[in-house]
């Protein structure tokens, strides 16, 4: 996956996860991938349904050692 | 303006008062369909923080000005931001205090009667999730009965009292919350009782609760009788309190009955379930106050914020008491139950001592409502 740029918000409670989420995401051009790292555990529904309701496509999803990853495309 | 924290113990007030209230509330719609800050005169608005990243204005509009307005989200963070921003739009709000996980956690001590010689029965209501525990202080001591784990609550109480913990009761093991009595025991040295039946699995110490026990509290002795009564778990007690409480755990609440299908064996205990609430409970006097260990709606708060109501009322008024037919008390009771709760076979692994999940994870455990019963 040809990943544009990545995200660290690890160890970031809610609402930040999707607050750098989202700057980074009006930055990046249509078609291009963003990578977002994150700890917190209300990242995965929220990210999901945030990614759903702003019209980007999840990708990919995955949880490594507590780590959970996003894959995402900008629409 | 500005912008106002809200404690969970003042959202109850104002829920026991039935004051009116707008909640915001920024969480997931799912997360909001599952589980919500409920009463009376609540009015909602759910909308997802992240739809109002750009602002507030277009929900500006639906926001009333003559409300007092409160944000809620999962622990807190979102809900500040978004009252920051409505705040900065010129609105005066709240945000709730360690958000829907400080809701689930807090526990609103409620007295609900005098013992004999100056002994005194607390109830203690968890009012975001619906639990009930007791405390029955006398002469200097203490029983809890039905904790949750926030123990601290529990310890402080008996401290300000100035009563030590002697004896700790559960009257089944619970599914849908995580028991605090293994622990309150441990911390004050207490004996921790448990229902033989139901403790088949676990891995701890405990002193077997059979049917007929007396456990006494304090030196003038206020008796808690045991009185099996099977029909949510096998091992299900109930206790009945200087004749004049019947602490009913999951099989009697206020507006419904026990479930009995949590350890997955509703037809098998459905008998014993229909034995309990038909022929046990008649036996005993109507004038008994029945003090459950759960709620489920708002409606079932007495004005004072108690949960409590005669036996002889609930054989009136209670639904579940009053299906003639077996067969029909079988059906509803074993189809077309709602969801079970979150977690519940964690919960009760925990509750067994199996696993040993870490404080957050027992949190996560334990969100969305009870659900121990059926209407």
């Amino acid at each position: 996956m040809d990943v544009t740029k990545v995200i660290d918000a690890k160890g970031l409670a809610c609402p930040m996860p999707i607050v750098r989420t989202k700057k980074a995401m009006d930055e990046l051009e249509s078609g291009q991938i963003l990578e977002v790292q994150a700890t917190d555990k209300g990242a995965k529904s929220d990210l999901t349904a945030w990614a759903k309701s702003s019209g980007h496509e999840l990708l990919n999803f995955s949880e490594e050692n507590d780590v959970f990853l996003f894959w995402i495309k900008k629409s | 303006m500005a912008v106002n924290r809200m404690t969970a113990h003042e959202v109850t007030q104002k829920i026991i008062d039935k004051r009116e209230l707008f909640i915001l509330d920024v969480r997931n719609e799912d997360a909001f369909e599952d589980w919500k800050i409920e009463g009376e005169n609540i009015e909602y608005l759910n909308i997802p923080y992240f739809e109002l990243l750009d602002g507030v204005d277009e929900i500006f509009e639906k926001i009333p000005s003559n409300k007092d307005i409160l944000v809620v989200c999962a622990k807190e963070g979102s809900s500040v931001m978004v009252a920051e921003m409505l705040s900065g739009a010129g609105l005066n709000v709240s945000y709730l205090q360690g958000g829907m996980k400080a809701w689930s956690e807090h526990l609103e001590p409620v007295k609900v009667g005098d013992l004999k010689d100056g002994g005194e029965i607390y109830q203690f209501v968890r009012i975001g999730k619906g639990c009930l525990s007791y405390m029955i202080l006398s002469d200097g001591e203490a029983a809890i009965i039905d904790a949750t784990r926030m123990t601290d609550i529990f310890l402080d109480f008996a401290r300000k009292k100035a009563v030590s913990v002697t004896n700790v009761l559960d009257t089944h093991l619970h599914a849908d919350h995580i028991s605090g009595g293994r622990k309150l025991a441990e911390l004050t040295g207490a004996s921790y009782w448990l229902p033989a039946k139901d403790a088949v699995e676990v891995t701890f110490q405990y002193n077997a609760l059979e049917d007929g026990n007396v456990v006494k509290i304090g030196k003038t002795a206020i008796e808690i009788q045991a009185l099996h009564s099977p029909g949510h778990t096998i091992g299900s007690t109930s206790f009945v309190v200087e004749e004049k409480f019947l602490l009913s755990g999951d099989i009697l609440f206020i507006d419904s009955i026990g479930r009995p299908d949590l350890a997955g064996k509703a037809e098998d205990w459905v008998g014993d379930l229909r034995e309990t609430l038909y022929s046990r409970y008649k036996e005993l006097s109507g004038d008994l106050v029945v003090l459950p260990a759960h709620f489920m709606r708002m409606e079932e708060l007495n004005d004072d914020g108690r949960v409590a109501e005669k036996l002889d009322v609930l054989f009136t008024k209670n639904h579940g008491l009053n299906i003639e037919d077996e067969t029909d008390f079988r059906k509803i009771v074993t189809e077309n139950l709602p969801p079970q709760p979150n977690a519940y076979q964690e919960i009760r692994e925990t509750n067994m001592g199996k696993i040993t999940p870490k404080e957050e994870e027992q949190r996560e455990m334990e969100i969305g409502p009870n659900r121990c019963a059926v209407r």
